[in-house]
């Protein structure tokens, strides 16, 4: 009877142990301080509400923050892999560190989604980069569609400043492409600091140009500095942001003077006045109900959501991946990024994704809309 | 490049200036009275900015909580050596390092300090924040006050990283701004001068007087001054170096704080804005080789200017026209001065 109940134990403890392995391991990358701290905290928030189980298997998020800098986030992600062998990593916040992190996670052959911008990140899907896939919307889509709306309004010149960074350099690529094409003149490329105190030099230059339109391509508050200044000095043309500002901050600090800006976003920004036969109202109101439920009403922020982006994805392609492999091993991993490449007509609160094998985003016209700042806060514009 | 835009960007270089001079000189008064590179001194700019932002938003200032517990770890510290020396020193440390964080928080929580005109919220926000100079220097740098240079910069980096990770602990990632002192404006020969760039190059002035004031005048400020010009000697002469160094981050911590309050209205303050602004301070301060202040001053000031006019001409390049500054300046006064190695 003794040695019964000893086996039952050991049992019982080897199913336990059975079970722990079997988890499924998210490695998560995120730029939770540093200077891209405004976009990595809503990131990590968000993980904390995603659901603990998929498909009857239980999911470990674990969370690492890389500080914004790129040599971290490498270190990180190799931690994550070898230390914790997990089966997906999520991350990171920025396109430097998710860039730095594609020769890792190909060599481990594991599927990675990232939640930055660029679209150098999944395109070309090459050898390496059929590991990965991401969430937030490439830069080129958002520029078509300021482009659209430039030209549509009659606006003949506009003038450029952005970050002094990958943000600034990328958006001016891409913006000058599309720009280009549609003899849309770009009058003035003026660059600043994140941390400058002042644009005035910047500013001037461009007045003096007397463009039509100006866009700012910063992220977050520090994009507000540049257009308060243009108002403070009185320029009187149409202002032009991008969906790096769409927090709840910087209405804050820019305040009456960001009044009338047009800028892109996803969707999940102005998610209750989507019309109600539009799938992705439904997905993204979830996620912001579920998001100020924690963190406060009005605090959602569009990067949260490109976590959350992630969390659905990984909810439509884990099952299928269970269905072929066991967690933790390298079937395993491989069956999920076939299943991730193959999700067809998943709604995620920015858009709906269609992947397939030369288009790791998956996003179309769908995943975009044009917002105006009205009032002091975000209204959809048709 | 016309000439109003000349003066517009002469303006906006003069009252950066103005700023980083006062950091400069913070930074020359902490080096030659302790032979500290005070790297933290950018941190009290943001932490007096955020401060005075929060208070006014209606939130606590995190910076409250860092008041109260590094008011606790003094007490702690220092009990036993004040308890030794009398009852009266034991009075005394336990009035400002327990009591005073206590009657501040006290006013914080208590009161509704939002609703208070703007001079006491600025007041509330000096009071928070400048105490945290002199704790600093008693927990970080007091304990190794003769150590070589080296060892206090690495002190001071540990430090500054400390603080800028509180900062974000304390504030959050995004920045704020403050209402303006005042919204006037003035139209000069089609220049707009605002009342707020007044207030800061006024403000920047008068501290400089009240600085050069209690320098010369004040038997504090001669004490400071002997302890500069001789550590040694000037123990000798009973002067205590621990006094000198407590008061020396006192007067920094004051400078840093009322710069981010005079800051705040014209820029957006962010947790780690304080680094750079702190940095071109510095690069003032190695004009004046960490010793002259008028020189640092006008160092400072030419800095604004430089960042100012770059930033029209090649604003992709602007920090990098605004640092290289250093190396003529390294170049020259090394060619022109005699070095002694100061490691004893």
């Amino acid at each position: 009877m003794k040695s019964y109940r000893k086996s039952l134990f050991v049992a019982v403890l080897a199913s336990f142990a059975g079970t722990a392995f079997a988890d499924i391991n998210v490695g998560v990358v995120v730029s939770a301080t540093g200077p891209a701290a405004s976009l990595g905290i809503p990131e990590k928030n968000t993980f904390a509400l995603m659901p603990t189980s998929i498909g009857g298997e239980k999911i470990n998020y674990l969370i690492l923050d890389d500080a914004s800098d790129t040599t971290t986030a490498v270190k990180n992600t190799r931690k994550l892999l070898t230390e914790d062998k997990v089966d997906v990593i999520i991350g990171s916040t920025i396109t430097p560190n998710s860039l730095a992190m594609i020769d890792i996670v190909a060599e481990a052959e594991t599927p990675m989604i990232s939640m930055a911008a660029s679209a150098r990140i999944v395109d070309p899907v090459d050898a390496k980069r059929k590991w990965v896939f991401k969430t937030p919307q490439n830069d080129v889509q958002m520029s078509t569609a300021l482009v659209e709306h430039m030209t549509s309004a009659g606006v003949k010149t506009v003038a450029f400043i952005g970050f002094a960074d990958a943000y600034g350099e990328g958006w001016f690529q891409e913006f000058s492409k599309i720009a280009e094409a549609r003899k849309l003149q770009i009058v003035a490329n003026e660059r600043y600091n994140r941390a400058d105190t002042s644009v005035t030099g910047q500013v001037l230059k461009i007045m003096s140009a007397k463009p039509d339109a100006v866009l700012v391509a910063g992220s977050g508050t520090p994009a507000a500095l540049p257009q308060k200044t243009l108002k403070e000095k009185g320029y009187k043309g149409a202002y032009y942001q991008t969906h790096g500002v769409a927090n709840k901050d910087f209405l804050r600090v820019c305040g009456k003077d960001c009044e009338g800006t047009f800028l892109p976003a996803g969707p999940v920004l102005v998610a209750a006045q989507l019309p109600d036969d539009n799938p992705i109202k439904k997905v993204a109101l979830d996620y912001t109900a579920k998001y100020e439920a924690a963190h406060g009403k009005g605090n959602t922020s569009t990067f949260g959501a490109h976590a959350w982006d992630a969390g659905i994805l990984l909810q439509n392609a884990v099952p299928l991946a269970l269905k072929k492999a066991k967690p933790g091993s390298k079937e395993f991993k491989a069956a999920l990024r076939d299943a991730l490449e193959g999700l067809k007509n998943v709604t995620v609160s920015h858009g709906i994704v269609n992947m397939s094998p030369t288009d790791h985003l998956g996003f179309d016209q769908r995943a975009r809309v044009m917002v105006k700042v009205e009032n002091g806060d975000w209204k959809l514009i048709k | 490049m016309d000439l109003q835009i000349a003066l517009l960007l002469g303006q906006d270089g003069i009252v950066n200036g103005a700023i980083y001079a006062l950091l400069a000189l913070a930074l020359v008064l902490v080096f030659a009275v302790t032979r500290v590179i005070f790297i933290p001194q950018g941190e009290f700019v943001a932490y007096g900015a955020l401060t005075l932002a929060s208070v006014q938003a209606g939130h606590t200032p995190g910076t409250l909580w860092l008041l109260l517990a590094l008011g606790v770890a003094v007490t702690l510290i220092d009990a036993p050596a004040s308890l030794r020396l009398g009852k009266a020193r034991f009075f005394k440390l336990l009035g400002w390092q327990a009591i005073y964080p206590i009657v501040i928080a006290a006013l914080v929580l208590g009161t509704a300090p939002r609703d208070w005109p703007m001079l006491l919220q600025i007041l509330l926000a000096l009071a928070i924040v400048v105490p945290l100079g002199p704790q600093l220097y008693r927990l970080a740098y007091q304990p190794i006050a003769e150590a070589p240079v080296l060892v206090l910069l690495i002190v001071s980096v540990a430090v500054h990283l400390a603080l800028v990770g509180l900062g974000l602990l304390f504030f959050g990632a995004e920045g704020s701004r403050t209402p303006a002192f005042s919204e006037a404006s003035f139209d000069i020969g089609g220049l707009t001068i605002t009342g707020q760039s007044l207030w800061v190059i006024c403000a920047s002035a008068l501290l400089i007087v009240a600085l050069y004031i209690f320098f010369e005048k004040s038997l504090y400020g001669k004490a400071l001054r002997a302890t500069a010009v001789n550590r040694a000697g000037a123990r000798l002469m009973g002067i205590s170096t621990t006094l000198a160094g407590k008061l020396t981050f006192l007067l920094a911590a004051a400078i840093g704080t009322l710069s981010g309050i005079l800051i705040a209205p014209i820029t957006t303050v962010y947790y780690d804005t304080g680094f750079l602004i702190g940095l071109k301070g510095f690069v003032g301060a190695i004009v004046g080789g960490l010793a002259s202040y008028p020189v640092a001053a006008a160092g400072a000031v030419l800095v604004g200017l430089l960042e100012s006019f770059s930033s029209f001409w090649a604003s992709a390049f602007k920090e990098v026209i605004v640092f290289t500054l250093i190396i003529p300046v390294l170049v020259w006064r090394s060619l022109t001065t005699h070095h002694v190695e100061e490691d004893e």
